[in-house]
């Protein structure tokens, strides 16, 4: 724990806020695509894959931050994805027990964290060089970035993919009845990946920053 | 630096340690699990009979309108029975049979190569005095396999609800099996002809209307869930068929 400088001073403040727009994880770093495809055609799985997510890598983070100084380079990926792999085990094996009906939803998913790029990536570029609690704020951070990220796609997925919001009816009978149809292509992975592309884009136009010159 | 020595401890001694936790996390939680998985086979038992429960509920609901399990072997007769919470005959309650296991041992024994004879659970449920029988079926789907159950009327002819899920079809394609649109076109459709000759029922690519195949044994397939579809029919007729003898003997 950092005993000089505040808990939330501006430095750990950023570790929290950056990940969220200008380094988000996926539409910046354009990592963890696959399970964003895969887990957003309803809110709920979605949301509980954030959290899922988030888990893994605050833990994870701490864990490799608190270890770092006993890790053998030679060694340290194996050391991360033990790591990895055990946390996503036992988050995995939690769902199974108390959200079974979510967990179905997620099935390989949820053990698919363990190839999320994001979490290793935050491993191998923070927590192997940071103290526990900055640590654990980056995990934290990323993993809300990943999630808003995917609780955004979710939202509309659903929204026009089965005309529901968490499960609940949302777009009126009568709609249905003058003619309006579910988008069937919504529910499909293709259309996650155009709506995160949108998403890319609106976030790139609104800020010029972040457009990449080639 | 570290040496060989310290990166063969330290790894040692790490995997032991992720072990241990990871097998007593596996052993507190898994009654959880195993609740879970029980609660959501007797959902689908007590669906496809138009019962609806839920999870927490879904034991006492089961003992309220399941009366009695069987087990038939594939010549019909009667291998166990499971009444008022007690085993009266054979040594398996038919609740246990794992349908994977026994469409394993009906293979080989086609291919003359058994050990075990398979055999089939059925559920008989009474609600307002109606007797219903309620059969799973498993099979295959496009990507992996695919389950449900089947309730009958008194007769063990006329279907009286069906439910169907899958591990992973295609969404909006072969995952509409599980919607209720395609299970309630299972309702009233009959597995014999008139003459008694067993039928099963099919789902029909292109439609019942437009087939040669009589509305009394045909559903609407899914558009664009053609190997789902099929995989549907063929579950039916695999696992229907094994129960034949014995609703003839019973007639």
């Amino acid at each position: 724990m950092s005993n000089k400088e505040p808990l939330f001073s501006a430095k750990n403040r950023r570790l929290l806020t950056t990940p969220l727009s200008k380094e988000n994880p996926i539409t910046i770093q354009v990592l963890g695509i696959c399970s964003a495809l895969a887990v957003t055609v309803k809110l709920e799985p979605a949301f509980v894959m954030a959290i899922s997510v988030m888990a893994v890598l605050a833990f994870g983070n701490v864990i490799i931050s608190l270890l770092r100084k006993t890790i053998a380079p030679r060694i340290r990926i194996i050391v991360q994805l033990v790591v990895i792999a055990a946390l996503v085990i036992l988050v995995d094996q939690v769902l199974k027990a108390f959200v079974y009906d979510v967990s179905k939803q997620l099935s390989v998913f949820v053990g698919l964290i363990i190839t999320n790029c994001i979490i290793m990536g935050r491993f191998e570029a923070f927590a192997m060089s940071n103290k526990a609690w900055p640590s654990f704020l980056d995990g934290i951070g990323n993993a809300a970035g990943y999630g808003i990220i995917l609780i955004v796609v979710a939202f509309f997925r659903e929204l026009f993919g089965s005309g529901t919001i968490w499960g609940f009816k949302v777009i009126p009978e009568v709609f249905y009845e003058i003619g309006y149809k579910d988008n069937g292509l919504m529910i499909l992975p293709p259309m996650a990946l155009i709506v995160v592309g949108i998403i890319i884009w609106v976030q790139r136009s609104r800020d010029k920053e972040l457009i990449e010159e080639n | 630096m570290f040496t060989n020595r310290y990166i063969f401890i330290y790894a040692s001694v790490m995997v032991i340690l992720v072990a241990a936790i990871l097998s007593s996390a596996s052993m507190v939680l898994k009654p959880f699990q195993e609740a879970n998985i029980k609660a959501e086979k007797i959902q689908g038992i007590l669906a496809s009979a138009n019962i609806e429960t839920d999870r927490a509920a879904a034991d006492q609901t089961y003992q309220k309108y399941v009366v009695e399990e069987l087990a038939v072997d594939s010549k019909g007769n009667v291998v166990s029975v499971f009444k008022n919470s007690k085993l009266e005959k054979g040594d398996l309650r038919p609740f246990d049979i794992d349908l994977k296991v026994q469409l394993n041992l009906k293979k080989e024994e086609a291919a003359g190569k058994a050990v075990n004879t398979p055999v089939w659970p059925i559920f008989i449920m009474e609600k307002d005095g109606e007797r219903s029988y309620v059969v799973p079926v498993r099979g295959v789907g496009l990507w992996g396999p695919i389950w449900g159950n089947i309730a009958f009327k008194s007769d063990f002819n006329t279907i009286a609800g069906a439910t169907f899920d899958h591990k992973g079809e295609t969404p909006g394609l072969g995952a509409e099996i599980n919607t209720s649109w395609f299970e309630d076109e299972f309702k009233d459709k009959t597995i014999f002809d008139n003459t008694g000759k067993f039928q099963s029922v099919k789902v029909v690519k292109g439609g019942v209307s437009n087939s040669n195949i009589p509305p009394a044994h045909g559903v609407d397939a899914i558009s664009g869930g053609t190997i789902t579809s099929n995989g549907v029919s063929d579950m039916l007729n695999d696992c229907l068929e094994n129960y034949v003898p014995y609703i003839e003997k019973n007639k």
